[in-house]
């Protein structure tokens, strides 16, 4: 499959040639410098013309995936290593990185991997026994009371269940 | 070590996590003896911002003391204490040449849109941040700034993004001796933009919330006049008839995707998440705003879309300026100011929480309880 990086490749070798400003007639002619609106949040002076010219930073080794934009030419010198992609939500997000930034669908597959994260976060507690205490997690419960939360909230979720299968039994 | 661990929308808990390591010739691992939770964290908390996931520990808004450096850190030395800017930023790349250093080339490798920034999902880069004991400080020999002997480490944590965002959204209004400033939300930025706006020069200061005591505050503190918008009736109006009809010479948007105040922008941007977040004060900024003023915005939105009159924008003339604090730069400046009692930023901090309280903070001030301005987290070993 075509990722967009390629789709922009392709794109770029079939662009327009680059106009040059210095063949533009009047090109600069009312430039000035102190009518500048970026100043001073963007200081021109050390700008080092067009293109990635800067002497790279020494490159980050990393045994972690890390998914990279489409965007990007060459990988940053420095990345995150927090929390891999992994499982279901990992699986979605790949497929969200073969998409641009521009693209909706980037972004609104990221928000589903996030959700299916959530829930796949649910069951690594579970697994690693242990169990969720949303009480205490959304901070309700203060953190001292954590094992009475954790208590109310699997008694709570017994009664719950208890009660659908009442309700299903008795319907039948 | 501890460290604040995310597990879903409005689900945060402590954790034991293993202690970072040095990654990088340029990496520095410090102890945090500070680290706020910032309103933009809330976005994370609330789900808002896209590949935020499950396991990452949030917080951009840390200082602390160095811990170990990597082989390339000449400038740092064990035991130093210092403040860490929230942006990741290398120092050497074309953007940090010129001073953009909220937008680093070389940090993000999820995105190009945004620099890395510590602990603020992938999208920012996927570092983790530093409501922990211990974290990883990529780019240690150009970030991260000696803490004066004589400053507060209150102060000095929220000299890592507070303040320098408060101050760059009043510098990038281009406030004019004499002008009408304009500050959406009265959250701990909102109060730092409406006081840096005096610093340069304008000559009337207004902010709009609707959290009665961050206005009482807002009056006492920036100072400025204060409005609950819930009590002006349309606040475009409002302020028009404030300004003699003409609108405010700039008007700065300092809250960002969670803002309330409009039925359609909660729909679309924070129940259904059709846009990046909630563009309420956005919007009353571009409508607002005297024709040729200026907008400018620090309230974080995601990277999607939101619904806002562009077509005012065109027809009034606006000059719409916006970025993530350049902290590096604007540090020995707001150093100097506080020093010189111009800025007084611990004044924020409302609630002082040990960092195993992290669930109790975030929902502290995520449900703005019991007057939560700023909640700052101890970790057990500063």
């Amino acid at each position: 499959m075509r990722t967009q990086s390629d789709k922009a490749d392709a794109a770029a070798a079939d662009a327009h040639p680059r106009i040059d400003p210095a063949t533009v007639v009047g090109w600069g002619v009312d430039a000035d410098p102190d009518n500048d609106p970026t100043w001073p949040m963007r200081d021109r002076s050390q700008d080092d013309g067009p293109g990635m010219n800067w002497a790279r930073p020494p490159v980050q080794d990393t045994d972690v995936e890390i998914l990279q934009s489409v965007e990007h030419r060459r990988r940053p010198a420095a990345v995150g290593t927090s929390t891999p992609p992994a499982g279901l939500s990992g699986s979605v997000r790949r497929q969200a990185f073969r998409l641009s930034e521009s693209q909706w669908g980037h972004w609104l597959l990221l928000i589903l991997a996030d959700r299916i994260n959530t829930v796949e976060g649910l069951f690594q507690d579970i697994r690693r026994g242990r169990m969720p205490n949303p009480l205490v997690e959304m901070g309700v419960v203060p953190q001292s009371r954590s094992r009475e939360a954790a208590a109310g909230t699997v008694a709570l979720f017994a009664i719950g269940v208890m009660a659908g299968v009442l309700l299903l039994r008795r319907r039948r | 070590m501890l460290a604040m661990d995310y597990r879903g929308p409005r689900r945060v808990r402590i954790e034991e996590k293993p202690m970072p390591t040095i990654q990088h010739p340029r990496d520095a691992i410090v102890r945090v003896t500070r680290s706020c939770i910032c309103g933009s964290d809330l976005h994370l908390y609330h789900g808002m911002v896209p590949d935020t996931r499950v396991g990452m520990t949030f917080g951009h808004e840390f200082c602390g003391v160095v811990e170990e450096v990597g082989d390339d850190v000449s400038n740092l030395s064990k035991g130093d204490r210092v403040l860490v800017p929230f942006n990741i930023a290398c120092g050497q790349c074309h953007f940090c040449k010129q001073g953009l250093f909220g937008n680093c080339h070389e940090s993000n490798a999820q995105a190009t849109a945004v620099g890395g920034i510590f602990g603020y999902s992938h999208t920012a880069g996927g570092y983790d941040g530093g409501q922990a004991e211990y974290v990883r400080v990529p780019y240690a020999d150009f970030g991260p700034t000696l803490i004066p002997e004589w400053m507060d480490p209150d102060d000095a944590v929220l000299l890592t993004d507070v303040v320098p965002t408060g101050y760059q959204a009043a510098e990038m209004g281009g406030i004019q001796k004499g002008d009408t400033v304009v500050v959406f939300g009265a959250g701990p930025v909102g109060l730092l933009a409406a006081r840096c706006a005096w610093l340069f020069g304008a000559g009337r200061v207004i902010v709009i919330d609707h959290h009665e005591y961050r206005l009482d505050f807002a009056r006492s503190y920036c100072p400025a006049e204060v409005y609950d918008f819930r009590e002006i009736g349309d606040p475009v109006v409002f302020l028009k008839k404030a300004t003699n009809g003409l609108g405010a010479d700039v008007c700065i948007d300092a809250v960002g995707a969670d803002a309330s105040g409009n039925g359609w922008h909660t729909m679309f941007g924070k129940k259904l998440k059709l846009e990046a977040g909630s563009a309420v004060p956005l919007h009353w900024a571009i409508n607002s705003v005297k024709k040729g003023g200026v907008v400018s915005i620090v309230g974080v939105y995601g990277p999607t879309g939101n619904m806002v009159p562009i077509g005012n924008v065109v027809n009034k003339g606006i000059t719409i300026r916006a970025n993530q604090a350049s902290v590096k730069r604007l540090l020995p400046r707001l150093i100097d100011h506080v020093k010189e009692g111009r800025i007084d930023p611990k004044a924020i901090i409302t609630h002082r929480m040990p960092l195993e309280e992290v669930a109790e903070a975030y929902h502290l001030f995520s449900s703005k309880l019991d007057g939560c301005i700023k909640p700052v987290l101890i970790p057990n070993a500063a």
